[in-house]
């Protein structure tokens, strides 16, 4: 079983305070922490464990980035990912989703590989990368898995859906997973497994080594342009509500309806 | 003159000669021993290195104090003492026991120096200690057959029970002890009956004696029966007693002195990673600690043979007390089963399988808080920190953490605290407007020097109500003059936790950091108010100026006259002290704190029952505090509870971990208004005489 | 302007809420637009549900086949492949079936995507300006997208208040001839329900999150009826897992569930450093504590200073009156 899965270097929401910088251009990135997307590492650990049980295979992991984006790739090689690839390019900055599932699909096209993984979604929320990626490639799709049964041409897989209920479904190979989070326990990655990996070469490909005509992908491909962050009103502190209590509840109800609480 | 009974050099059975079982007996029995120990020294030669040369005054004191002095036995009082009296017995009927092996084949040997004046006092020796231990071996049975404390129960995931074995052995002592006094009190008895000559004086209330009146009844060709048979009854139960000790829990007979030879002389460190393999080499090192059997270190091997299986430690160990998957003592009982089992006497060794999801649980090894209540108390000196540690390596190694602890520890690889907060809000607690206008704090992130470095560490700089506590240090060392600053965001976590919960890569990361932004800083003294950041930053870090914890500093202040203290604001509540592990246990440090609340006029202190070097933890600190353990209930709230039954309302303890832990086991043991946890810090600041 | 259809879902013969809300959502775009539904499925159910929209729709397309009886979003993409015009705008759920279909579809009609809208802003020429969220919740963005050759667009549940005018008065129209072949390569099996209890709090949009203001664990039925009535979760700090009164799997902290709930009602929560830590995404907080120096009032957007125990039932009350 060959698998690729496909990673993304970001802000770790949990470590981070994200607040947008004075201009509303981007958000504050000074003394920001990267990592993995929590998504994508989860893909990965499955992966790996299917690879592991199956007794062999390999498990490639990819992303497009800058030279920094490296350093997810070791981690997730310290993981139990056998290879790493790089998608690098000038002509890669400011991809929308579709930008950024055609350069993947470029990636995909110069491998074989039985099963596509991806993270169900990264820090934009977006959800959109995998389902793109599958429609390019012609291969069968499903979101939000969170279990994966392996057969031999097909697989069994779970979707989480409302409610905590799990769609089951019969998937053809190949096909593209986007992966959620829960469906295994990633392993610890320590810094020691990222030294032993720290050595280990990490191919770089660009628009021309994947044969995309730049004009498709990045700024000048992009339908869809974030323009600006902004910060939706909120006040400091809470609100003290006072009064009789029929007050106080007829004032929170009317602010549980306004904020979705009801 | 001739002897009134025949001796088993002489005497012969059907035609004959018994001398032959006098030779025989021991030349087997020496062989089959030495064959079996052979096998047992097998794992030993595999195993990882361990270090225990060094320190030979410092062993040589252990093996007087905790071996032949026993010094930690009566802790436990009876057991204690019955212990105490078959093990001077053992010692001094070893002389005797081999002097007779010796006698079935020279009836006239004397041990030497044992003739004469020295001799009869040594058989009055013998005759008492052979009655002491029989005495001890029938209240030992009792105890343990029908009174059955509960500390040597097995819960049914361990096994089986041991009584059947505690028992037997117990027997056969006291075999030993009687064939000894019967083959003596033979020989009494016919020289009395004879009359012939003046008898050798026996001890009267002994056992032998009480054998002499017995048999005094018997024909002299009785005597003559019981004479030879009690000899090789003797004979063959001394060996078969020495080859059955190998075999489970009385090897202790045999390999205590050893262990007690080779056990800690330090505290409050952990054992390298491989010995033998420096910090700066640990890259080049294939595996990370304790993945299977024979990664155990030689020692942590003769730890597991000679575990008594007396449950001291498991009896002290808070995660067990409250019902987390952890009993040590069943740590070093599953680790002896699997070797007796891989390495066995007869036929070839196992191939071994690793030993977490085998003999272990992952929750086991992550249960433990490293208080070392149970190494503390160990009367062998059994090491369970370091092979806890050891086996946290592994697992880290191959990615086997829980994911409650994945996010600290990935937060700490980044941002240097466990919550993964901005390295430029660690000195923020400083900068609170009321607090700074009192007690301006330098900072040698902004290039400002002190003489004394306060080592704040993550959770008093981050956590909000821990924040008190920084700036309680903080009003007490300017109050007392001490000139000092803090790293600010210089400071990285200590690493006391990153290091026990076995990601060692990341500890000596942080502590490279540390120490670098430490020695740049120029101080002369580091001064901390967290017991587990003052725990590795002595006994572990290197080349770093002197550290002191503020229950110390306070202490000699208070000497000295620097900080003076002012009548008790609660007189009438009382106070009681709540050690911190790594304050007392893992530092000795029980009387500071103690005598600077004893300072306080007025203020009434009583010590909890499990106090000082028993003190009962709080649930652990660190990264402890991110581990969801399975736990019947919270080691705060049996602390509480213990608190409550001393009579205390106030607990003080001098770490923000304990303070963290015991506020939250107020709330949730119901003490709330009854019972309230203050750190020492807070207490003594808000008593200084400004 | 390109034409306007809106996906509708729907389950067991009714439409879902977000039918009507699309409809808002299509207004927002452009007030003037003639929206279209359209509805795959099969059977009674689908022409019941067929009905139900009309009148809020200036058409609705019908799509019946055995095969869409169960909402596939691989067979459902191929169908509106072939029924959909090229260049149109299409509206999805941005829920666990829109974000199966939404990215691949936009593929297909070759159009643009853009997951997630919570806002429009004014469309010019052939850009519509869409207010989206990222990191969570934590900022919120400006995005603009070239419709020229159409979008799909997956909106977020809940944030278009309904449109109940049904003003629009469509017809429906039979499309099951245009579907074309429909044939995929995954397959529909079952659907696997959630255990009973097993509540997943870290998806849940609504917490009522109880602490040890609730005193003792026969009240926390209160917190329950309370959570029933406003269609919320109960969750809950350390205390209460510790009392053993709720499943760990309930735990809101650090030690616990990291939620990212749209609204967190803190009922009796003092808000220690360890809980706030479980909370993510910026959610509206409701602090109820008889302690006005609980910490977790710095935190929270509305505050309360009451004993739960009296307030939880007269709220839940007032709400079943609604």
């Amino acid at each position: 079983m060959e698998i690729l899965v496909c990673v993304k270097r970001v802000p770790d929401t949990s470590e981070n305070e994200i607040e947008v910088n004075s201009s509303g251009s981007d958000i504050e990135r000074d003394d920001l922490v990267y990592s993995v997307n929590e998504w994508d590492n989860y893909a990965v650990e499955e992966a790996i464990q299917i690879v592991e049980n199956a007794g062999s295979g390999s498990v490639t992991v990819v992303t497009i980035g800058d030279d920094e984006s490296e350093e997810i790739l070791r981690r997730e090689m310290a993981m139990g990912a056998n290879n790493g690839l790089l998608l690098s390019d000038d002509a890669f900055e400011n991809s929308d989703g579709k930008g950024i599932a055609t350069i993947l699909k470029a990636a995909v096209d110069k491998g074989n590989y039985d099963l596509i993984l991806t993270g169900a979604q990264a820090e934009g929320g977006a959800a959109q990368v995998g389902g793109m990626l599958a429609a390019m490639l012609d291969l069968p799709y499903a979101s939000l898995v969170n279990k994966i049964d392996i057969g031999d041409s097909k697989l069994k897989v779970g979707r989480e859906i409302e409610g905590g209920n799990q769609e089951m479904n019969d998937i053809s190979m190949p096909c593209v997973l986007s992966i959620q989070t829960g469906i295994n326990e990633p392993r610890y990655v320590g810094i020691r497994g990222i030294r032993k990996v720290a050595s280990v070469d990490i191919p770089v490909m660009s628009a021309s080594d994947l044969g995309i005509d730049a004009s498709a992908v990045g700024e000048a491909g992009a339908k869809v342009k974030r323009v600006d962050y902004f910060v939706p009103d909120l006040g400091d502190g809470a609100e003290m509500l006072e009064g009789s209590t029929e007050e106080i509840i007829g004032k929170l109800i009317e602010l549980l309806k306004a904020n979705g609480g009801l | 003159m001739d002897p009134i009974l025949v001796s088993p050099q002489s005497f012969s059975v059907l035609g004959i000669p018994t001398v032959i079982f006098s030779l025989l007996i021991p030349v087997i029995g020496v062989a089959i021993f030495t064959f079996i120990m052979a096998k047992r020294i097998a794992p030993l030669v595999k195993a990882a290195p361990d270090y225990r040369f060094d320190n030979l005054p410092n062993r040589l004191f252990n093996i007087l104090k905790i071996w032949l002095m026993q010094w930690r036995q009566p802790r436990y009082r009876l057991a204690g003492i019955l212990h105490i009296v078959i093990f001077i017995g053992f010692l001094i009927l070893s002389i005797r026991s081999t002097s007779l092996v010796v006698i079935g084949l020279s009836n006239d040997f004397v041990l030497p120096g044992f003739g004469g004046c020295i001799g009869d006092i040594y058989n009055i020796l013998k005759d008492i200690a052979a009655t002491g231990v029989l005495i001890a071996c029938i209240i030992a049975a009792v105890r343990r057959g029908v009174y059955k404390p509960a500390r040597y129960s097995v819960p049914e995931k361990y096994g089986h029970d041991h009584t059947a074995e505690a028992v037997f052995v117990l027997g056969i002592i006291s075999l030993l002890m009687l064939s000894e006094s019967f083959f003596e009190a033979s020989f009494v008895a016919a020289q009395v009956k004879t009359g012939a000559f003046e008898v050798a004086h026996l001890m009267p209330g002994t056992l032998v004696w009480f054998s002499k009146l017995f048999l005094l009844n018997f024909s002299q060709s009785s005597l003559q029966t019981v004479h030879i048979l009690s000899y090789y009854v003797h004979d063959i139960t001394f060996f078969f007693f020495l080859c059955f000790l190998p075999l489970g829990k009385h090897f202790h007979v045999i390999t205590s002195f050893f262990n007690v030879l080779f056990m800690r002389t330090k505290k409050g460190n952990i054992k390298p990673v491989m010995y033998g393999v420096t910090d700066d080499k640990l890259d080049e090192l294939e595996s990370f600690g304790v993945k299977k059997f024979e990664d155990f270190t030689w020692k942590h091997m003769l730890d597991f043979y000679t575990c008594a299986d007396c449950g001291r430690c498991s009896d002290q160990c808070p995660a067990n007390a409250v019902g987390r998957p952890l009993s040590p003592r069943f740590i070093s009982i599953k680790a002896r089963d699997y070797c007796f089992e891989h390495y066995p006497i007869r036929g070839s060794f196992i191939k071994s399988e690793p030993l977490i999801g085998g003999i272990f649980s992952e929750d086991e090894i992550w249960s433990c808080t490293t208080c070392g209540a149970c190494e503390q108390e160990c009367p062998l000196g059994i090491e369970y920190i370091d092979k806890i540690v050891d086996l946290r390596r592994g697992m880290v190694d191959e990615g086997m953490v829980p994911q409650s602890l994945q996010k600290p520890l990935k937060a700490l690889e980044k941002r240097g605290n466990p919550w993964g907060k901005m390295e430029k809000k660690r000195s923020e607690w400083t900068k609170d407007k009321e607090f700074a206008a009192e007690c301006p704090v330098k900072l040698v992130e902004k290039g400002e020097t002190a003489e004394n470095l306060y080592f704040v560490d993550s959770i008093s700089s981050y956590d909000d109500r821990m924040q008190d506590l920084s700036k309680a240090t903080a009003k007490i060392l300017s109050l007392a003059g001490i000139d000092f600053a803090i790293l600010g965001k210089l400071e990285k976590d200590s690493g006391n936790e990153v290091k026990r919960f076995g990601e060692e890569m990341l500890y000596q990361d942080l502590k490279d950091q540390n120490t670098t932004a430490i020695i740049e800083s120029g101080a002369k003294k580091i001064i901390t108010a967290d017991p587990h950041a003052f725990n590795v930053l002595k006994n572990e870090y290197s080349g770093l100026p002197e550290v002191e914890h503020i229950t110390q500093v306070v202490a000699r202040c208070i000497k000295e006259g620097t900080i003076k203290l002012d009548t008790c604001e609660d007189p009438e509540k009382v106070y009681t002290y709540h050690d911190p592990c790594y304050l007392g246990r893992h530092n000795n440090l029980y009387e500071d704190p103690r005598e600077a609340l004893d300072a306080i006029p007025g203020l009434t202190r009583v010590d909890m029952e499990k106090s000082r070097d028993r003190s009962f933890c709080c649930g652990g600190g660190g990264l402890m505090l991110f581990y969801e353990p399975e736990e019947e209930t919270r080691m705060g709230v049996l602390r509480v509870e213990m608190a409550n039954e001393a009579g205390a309302n106030v607990i003080v303890t001098a770490c923000p971990f304990c303070l963290v832990n015991l506020e939250d086991a107020i709330k949730v043991a119901g003490f709330e208004g009854k019972i309230e946890a203050i750190d020492f810090v807070e207490l003594i600041e808000r008593h200084i005489v400004r | 302007m390109p034409q306007i259809f809106a996906y509708i879902a729907h389950k067991d013969g009714a439409a879902e809420d977000s039918a009507l809300e699309m409809v808002a959502a299509a207004k927002k775009i452009d007030p003037d637009a003639s929206v279209s539904a359209v509805v795959t499925g099969s059977g009674a159910d689908l022409d019941k549900v067929c009905q139900d929209i009309a009148a809020s729709y200036s058409e609705v397309l019908k799509v019946d086949n055995e095969v869409l009886s169960y909402p596939n979003a691989e067979i459902v993409r191929k169908a509106l492949v072939n029924i959909l015009p090229k260049g149109s705008i299409v509206l999805l759920p941005h829920d666990t079936f829109g974000m199966d279909l939404g990215p691949g579809l936009s593929i297909k009609n070759d159009s643009a995507f853009v997951a997630d809208v919570v806002g429009f802003e004014g469309i010019d020429g052939n850009i519509l300006k869409i207010v989206r969220q990222e990191y969570s919740g934590q900022v919120s963005t400006h995005v603009t997208c070239d419709i020229s050759a159409g979008v799909v667009l997956n909106i977020r549940p809940g944030v278009f208040a309904a449109d109940e005018s049904k003003s629009a008065g469509g017809s429906v129209v039979d499309k099951s001839g245009d579907a074309g072949d429909l044939s995929v390569t995954r397959t529909f099996l079952e659907i696997v329900e959630a255990e009973a209890g097993d509540v997943d709090i870290t998806k849940s949009d609504v917490l009522v999150s109880i602490g040890r203001g609730i005193e003792d664990e026969d009240n926390i039925e209160i917190a329950q009826e309370l959570a029933e009535a406003m269609g919320a979760d109960v969750s809950c700090s350390r205390p209460i897992v510790d009392s053993k009164w709720m499943e760990k799997s309930r735990q809101v902290g650090t030690s616990g569930q990291t939620v990212k709930p749209k609204v967190y009602l803190a009922m009796g929560i003092s808000g220690s450093f360890q809980h706030l830590g479980g909370i993510k995404g910026s959610p509206y907080i409701i602090a109820v504590n008889k302690n006005s120096k609980a910490p977790i009032f710095q935190v929270a957007d509305i505050g309360i200073i009451t004993d739960i125990l009296d307030f939880i039932p007269e709220l839940t009350d007032a709400i079943k009156e609604l």
